[in-house]
């Protein structure tokens, strides 16, 4: 089953949520960011992220923006991201979401972005610098595609932005757990446990929370209300570090904080 | 409807707020304390008063009769904000954005800055209203501008070189986004030039579009008329919407952006972004751009720090797209060898970034003749440049090496 919503929800039945994990595409390499990938589904990630390397990555701390400078170096190209999704898909049962900064889309031309990241098996695109005021193409081409689409939601919105980002996503919200970008912190903020319920009361379906969760404790902490925990920074760093089996370690390690209390 | 009237998010089909969630209250919040401030006749009186008792303005316009004579005989008439504190044409802006900041109540300014003229404007600003002030400032151009580095330094400001990407002005605004997405409860982006989000677009030119506004009817008081041509240099194009804004709706005054062409537009290391690019999102608007096929920023190249952005506000790229302004590039030695013979013609060295405009007037004087009169933004003065023209002209006993 591909469908995140439906992934969360049985997470969230069978378990405390759901844990969702993100690489970028290209790092180290294509190959090795694919296995990667593959090794966190077999750990125990249950909705993969890949991301798009991008020249300007406005979200991304030190961590990230290493990995995907690398990946560009490698020379990344759009089309690679195509093929690591097919190429996960294919192997596990995990729904892909690709994380990517707008314009890339828009160059790659957004309906033909929409139709080949579906060709490819992928679940959706997060969108960290669309919101759904600017997302025009993006919404009819997700409601052809029958694509997921995950907007973000911070604790500065107003409750109207809340309600927009609500209406307009599907799989999940993706709540900004901190005022910042992406990287590792010491403590989830406390914020983002108000912006979980403000998007619940606002009928968010499922809330998944993100930046600064390194660690199994956070996961658990954050799934007491969040129906997801996800997880950036850390698995790319222990990639970076350790390679793949170090991030299939830790991904098991940070799956336990799934378990149910 | 006049050209003049249009106002942000849109500028025809460019513009908007591409930035992540969390930056659209501040942007909202930016964006309502304008609106009320223009409405309030104090905000537009103390910004006047900070203009005439701190700035210098009016800035004075100075025709250059000795340059003329290689620009085919055209008048030519430079609108002086070289001569405004600081530098540049910078300042006007950032004393606008200075008040706004006091007004929302916050205590600490950030800045990107290219050439640094951005960057010491904003720390004077800072110095001058009591704010904490953080800038960012490609590796590349901290070397390239040292002298303004040290600037921002004793004004108290801390500065911050960017060290990933091209190290250059596309980076810092890099880092200074994710700086205010950040810190934005307690912070304010004073934004240097007509790009970035809504409201920059809009709210820079209002504050910039004093220059026009001045020059206009100096030319008028000096000639009779209005000039034939309007000259800017573009990076993000702050000075060149600053001049064009007032002669927008003045049909037969043509308006010229030049761009930087570095080592030539036929190779790849230009900063054209109009002349060469094609429409993309970079740092939250809709504009021209320099991009691969794949939409990956290409690194801009320029001699001048002020002009080496791969990005242009998206005002310049409506304006282009309706063919109210031509924007044509100017290579870096064409730039140099102007801002050489003005100095030696006129005793006024430019900035290397208005050299671009100096440039194409001289280019634009060959082409409409005696009859023309070309009005330039002289948009800063010199000083910043003096490593780099040293080097470049061998001006420095053993610089030969
Ligand atoms: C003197 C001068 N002119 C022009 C520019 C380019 O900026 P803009 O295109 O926004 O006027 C700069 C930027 O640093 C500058 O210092």
């Amino acid at each position: 089953m591909r469908n995140v919503g439906a992934v969360i929800r049985r997470r969230n039945e069978e378990a405390a949520g759901a844990l969702i994990g993100y690489l970028p595409v290209g790092f180290p390499t294509l190959d090795e960011s694919v296995e990667a990938a593959v090794a966190l589904v077999e750990n125990g990630v249950d909705v993969l992220e890949l991301g798009l390397p991008y020249s300007d990555p406005v979200m991304d701390g030190t961590v990230i923006q290493a990995a995907t400078v690398q990946a560009l170096a490698n020379g990344f190209r759009l089309a690679h991201g195509f093929e690591a999704v097919r190429r996960v898909t294919e192997r596990v049962d995990a729904p892909v979401l690709v994380m990517t900064y707008w314009n890339p889309v828009v160059q790659y031309g957004v309906d033909r972005f929409a139709d080949d990241l579906a060709a490819a098996g992928g679940a959706g695109l997060i969108t960290p610098d669309l919101i759904p005021d600017e997302a025009g193409d993006w919404l009819a081409a997700s409601e052809r595609t029958g694509l997921d689409r995950v907007f973000l939601a911070a604790p500065s919105s107003t409750d109207a932005r809340i309600r927009q980002a609500v209406e307009a996503s599907r799989g999940f919200v993706y709540a900004v757990s901190t005022m910042g970008i992406t990287g590792a912190r010491t403590d989830v903020d406390q914020a983002a446990r108000g912006l979980v319920g403000r998007l619940r009361e606002a009928g968010a379906e499922a809330s998944c929370v993100g930046l600064g969760i390194s660690t199994a404790e956070q996961v658990a902490e954050v799934l007491e209300y969040a129906e997801g925990a996800i997880v950036g920074s850390a698995l790319v760093k222990a990639l970076a570090d350790g390679g793949i089996e170090a991030a299939g370690a830790l991904a098991a390690e940070l799956a336990r904080g799934t378990a149910r209390k | 409807m006049a050209l003049r009237a249009q106002t942000g998010p849109y500028f025809g089909e460019f513009g908007g707020r591409f930035v992540p969630e969390s930056l659209v209250a501040a942007l909202d919040e930016l964006s309502e304390a304008y609106t009320l401030a223009k409405l309030d006749p104090a905000f537009g009186e103390e910004l006047a008063e900070l203009g005439r008792s701190y700035t210098g303005r009016p800035s004075i316009i100075t025709e250059v009769p000795r340059f003329a004579e290689h620009a085919g005989g055209a008048r030519i008439i430079l609108k002086r904000e070289d001569l405004n504190h600081t530098g540049s044409h910078k300042i006007n802006n950032v004393l606008g954005q200075a008040l706004l900041t006091r007004r929302i109540g916050k205590k600490r300014v950030i800045a990107e800055t290219g050439a640094g003229q951005h960057g010491v404007a904003t720390a004077t600003a800072a110095a001058l209203f009591g704010l904490e002030c953080t800038i960012y400032m490609g590796e590349v151009d901290t070397e390239r501008q040292a002298l303004n580095v040290a600037r921002m330094r004793l004004l108290g400001a801390e500065v911050i070189p960017v060290k990933t990407g091209s190290r250059t002005l596309k980076d810092a605004i890099n880092d200074a986004m994710r700086d205010w997405v950040t810190n934005v409860e307690t912070t304010n982006y004073i934004f240097g030039t007509v790009a970035g989000p809504h409201p920059f677009p809009e709210m820079v030119r209002d504050f910039q579009a004093i220059v026009g506004e001045e020059a206009r009817q100096q030319v008028i008081d000096l000639t009779g008329g209005l000039p034939t041509a309007v000259a800017a240099c573009v990076g993000g194009g702050s000075n060149a919407i600053g001049i064009f804004h007032a002669f927008l709706d003045d049909a037969d005054v043509a308006l010229y952006g030049f761009e930087a062409g570095g080592d030539g537009v036929d190779t790849p290391r230009h900063a054209a972004t109009i002349s060469k690019g094609r429409p993309g999102v970079l740092h939250g608007a809709r504009s021209y751009l320099l991009q691969d096929e794949d939409g990956q920023t290409i690194e801009s190249h320029s001699i001048s720090a002020g002009l080496d952005y791969p990005g242009v506000g998206p005002e310049h790229s409506w304006l282009a797209a309706l063919g109210r302004a031509t924007y044509l590039p100017i290579t870096d030695d064409a730039a140099m060898q102007a801002l050489r013979l003005l100095s030696r013609t006129e005793g006024i060295i430019p900035a290397i970034e208005s050299a671009h405009a100096l440039a194409g007037a001289l280019d634009l004087g060959r082409e409409l003749g005696r009859d023309a009169t070309i009005l330039v933004n002289l948009s800063g003065r010199g000083d910043k440049d003096m490593e780099t023209a040293a080097r470049y002209f061998e001006l420095l006993d053993g610089s030969a090496e």
